[in-house]
């Protein structure tokens, strides 16, 4: 019979799988199929296609603009083994307008997330944001780099790409924001800054609109991102208006 | 200079050490990926059998990336010491592999003198059970507030991650990986936010459960360096300093580092004397495939491109350094068999180089890989004497969504090949009463005095 864990109660604090008993060394059967079970959900969640379509129409309704463009990797599989494919734009050079913020919304590894996640974010960021994001530009095949070359057509001050992660075990729907100050093809990770785990057990959608809205703000205003821009919303005094 | 090897009339040239190099590695989906790869089964042997001809001191002669445009090259060389390689020094890289493998090579001696390309050179000629032989022949042993990489041990790195960092969370993880036996190697977080304010406050959580267990153990926040030197100028407790490095300048630039500013955090994390046994105060993730991801591999195969990140570690004499084999995707390392090779050539060309070396066996769901490969990557790398793993809940990391070894891993290495933690952990194990003394997990096992103030009052 398997050993029950005396601490199961600590389960409730987190979503990580403490706790699971052990038969000698070994995991009980049921946590083993666990395994097993989420890594099939993660590898289905790889494969999702993103639903272009129904976002733009939702964006529509929010009276935003958007288009979809499709990256130089024609599919899943040539998208897994060739990044730099995920990068560029299949059509060189499409004919876009200007704006402030090049807002990208790209499928990434989990085109699950992005159809989940993408339009809640964007509700809860608009409001917080300084300046005009139109059109949306949504991306099939994409990785975070092609913001760069998207914000440098739109000739925007600065990108942001909301995209689906790497697809865990627990987390096959984490989408993640990458901001990039003066995006223009050839800029390195070291100059964007990263939110991420955004998904309903992870990070809000309130949380990660404040943090994407203050990094934003910092960005235009000391004309970077990257390593020398610091995440300090936390610590920053914040008008509170619930005590 | 140029090589060339003929095989049935057919002449296979190669015009540089490091095409030579590239097309020599056994296959590797970034390799090809970056254009660099042998294009057949039959050109790679030439390849091989063209550098197993190559005399060692070549390597001190022709640098894959020139001296004059990369401090990692300089540093190398700079650092080369005669002495130890004279032993070696008149020997090709197909004898130095038979050197290797012969029981009398003192590996520990000829450590300094052997460059990084030296050594992923002669793995490139190696089998998995020749990289696992010379492996454990070596023997690197660090220190802070415990005793890391002795003989017959096997060390973990608990890492208790959150998606949010949430404090009661993280605390709930680091409970169960102690009752499991985990966390000698360090208790090192990776933080979802980058901010000096969240480094210090996940510190000062591995501080008061430290404190409170009197565990001899030691504790890293993963975040970028120069966010971790922020926390530690305002007063946070740091014990490991990390960072993410790799082995070309523009690679490491990639990362937001370079080697002065690792010798910077060197000098600070040594001033605050933290260390009970020892000063060794950083710790290092590589990971093949790193450069060419940053566009920064020169045309350098990936594994010689890991095996340079080595030199950059060795110069700061880490505590721990880990390859994180698998996290860095299918383009690069495919499937199962090359995450294997990988982690086993990586966790070689470490020890080779004198360094701590462990192994992050991981994969992700984008991968053509599985919990079976990573138990045959596991098993083959305590054989090799691999000097620690992670220890994650369940395997699942659920802040990285990758997929990493658990606790019940580490127990498996410990239960069939007979390993142990670091003597000054295995002692605390079994004064709490965590293990009894042949080290078996006691069924009724609890954290003395009850559990950590943040989950205490909630249970």
């Amino acid at each position: 019979m398997p050993v029950q864990d005396r601490w199961s109660q600590l389960r409730r604090f987190t979503p990580a799988r403490i706790a699971l008993g052990a038969i000698g060394h070994a995991l009980p059967t049921p946590q083993v199929l666990d395994l097993q079970q989420a890594h099939a959900e993660a590898k289905d969640a790889l494969y999702t296609p993103l639903e272009d379509a129904s976002i733009q129409a939702e964006l529509a309704l929010l009276g935003i603009a958007s288009l979809t463009l499709e990256s130089a990797a024609p599919d899943r599989d040539t998208y897994l083994k060739r990044p730099d494919l995920g990068r560029i734009l299949a059509t060189p050079h499409p004919e876009l307008p200007s704006t402030d913020i090049a807002l990208v919304i790209a499928d990434g590894l989990s085109p699950l997330a992005v159809n989940r996640h993408a339009i809640p974010l964007l509700n809860a960021m608009l409001p917080l944001l300084p300046t005009a994001i139109s059109p949306v530009v949504l991306v099939k095949q994409g990785r975070v780099a092609i913001a760069d070359e998207i914000g440098f057509l739109l000739k925007a001050r600065l990108s942001a790409i909301l995209i689906g992660e790497r697809p865990g075990l627990s987390s096959p729907d984490s989408l993640g924001v990458y901001i990039t100050y003066s995006p223009r093809p050839g800029r390195t990770d070291a100059e964007r800054n990263c939110i991420s785990n955004i998904r309903h057990d992870g990070l809000s959608y309130e949380s990660a609109a404040r943090r994407i809205a203050y990094l934003i703000r910092e960005a235009l205003h000391r004309q970077l991102t990257g390593v020398h821009l610091k995440d300090e919303s936390e610590t920053l005094a914040i008008p509170s208006t619930s005590n | 200079m140029s090589w060339s090897h003929t095989i049935h009339g057919i002449t296979y040239k190669f015009e540089t050490l490091r095409e030579l190099l590239a097309k020599a590695t056994p296959e590797r989906s970034g390799d090809q990926l970056a254009g660099i790869a042998a294009t057949s089964r039959v050109e790679r042997v030439a390849a091989q059998r063209a550098l197993a001809d190559l005399p060692l001191r070549h390597f001190l002669t022709e640098a894959v990336i020139p001296y004059e445009s990369d401090e990692v090259t300089r540093l190398i060389l700079d650092r080369h010491n005669p002495k130890a390689f004279a032993p070696i020094a008149s020997l090709t890289v197909g004898e130095f592999r038979e050197y290797l493998l012969s029981p009398e090579a003192d590996l520990t001696a000829i450590a300094p003198g052997i460059t990084p390309e030296m050594a992923a050179a002669v793995s490139k000629l190696m089998r998995v059970q020749d990289l696992v032989t010379v492996a454990a022949r070596c023997r690197v042993v660090t220190r802070f507030r415990n005793t890391i990489g002795l003989p017959h041990r096997f060390s973990t790195r608990l890492q208790p991650n959150h998606p949010t960092d949430d404090p009661a969370g993280i605390a709930a993880s680091i409970v169960d990986g102690l009752l499991y036996g985990s966390g000698d190697a360090v208790i090192g977080i990776n933080p979802a936010s980058d901010s000096p304010a969240s480094v210090r406050a996940l510190l000062e959580l591995i501080e008061a459960i430290r404190l409170r267990y009197d565990a001899p153990v030691q504790s890293c926040v993963l975040a970028h360096i120069t966010t971790q030197l922020r926390a530690l100028e305002q007063g946070a407790p740091v014990d490991l300093l990390f960072q993410s490095i790799a082995g070309t300048e523009a690679a490491n630039a990639s990362f937001g580092v370079n080697l002065a500013l690792l010798r910077e955090a060197l000098h600070a994390g040594r001033s605050l004397h933290r260390g009970s046994i020892g000063d060794n105060v950083l710790y290092f993730e590589t990971g093949q495939g790193s450069a060419l991801s940053a566009n920064a591999h020169h045309g350098v195969d990936q594994q010689t491109c890991e095996a340079r990140s080595y030199a950059v570690a060795r110069e700061f004499a880490p505590l721990l350094v880990n390859t994180v084999v698998g996290f860095i995707g299918p383009e690069y390392l495919y499937n199962g068999k090359q995450i294997l090779r990988a982690g086993l050539e990586d966790h070689f060309c470490g020890k080779m180089l004198g360094l701590p070396m462990g192994c992050d066996i991981c994969y992700t769901n984008h991968a053509e890989a599985d919990s079976d490969d990573m138990d045959a990557l596991l098993t083959l790398l305590a054989a090799a004497g691999c000097t620690y793993i992670m220890g994650v809940p369940g395997s699942d990391d659920i802040m990285l969504a990758y997929q990493s070894t658990s606790f019940h891993d580490a127990l498996y290495i410990r239960d069939i090949l007979g390993k142990r933690p670091a003597p000054e952990f295995e002692a605390w194990l079994e004064r709490t009463g965590i293990v009894d003394a042949l080290g078996r997990l006691n069924p009724a096992r609890a954290l003395p005095g009850g559990m950590p103030a943040l989950l205490e009052a909630n249970t």
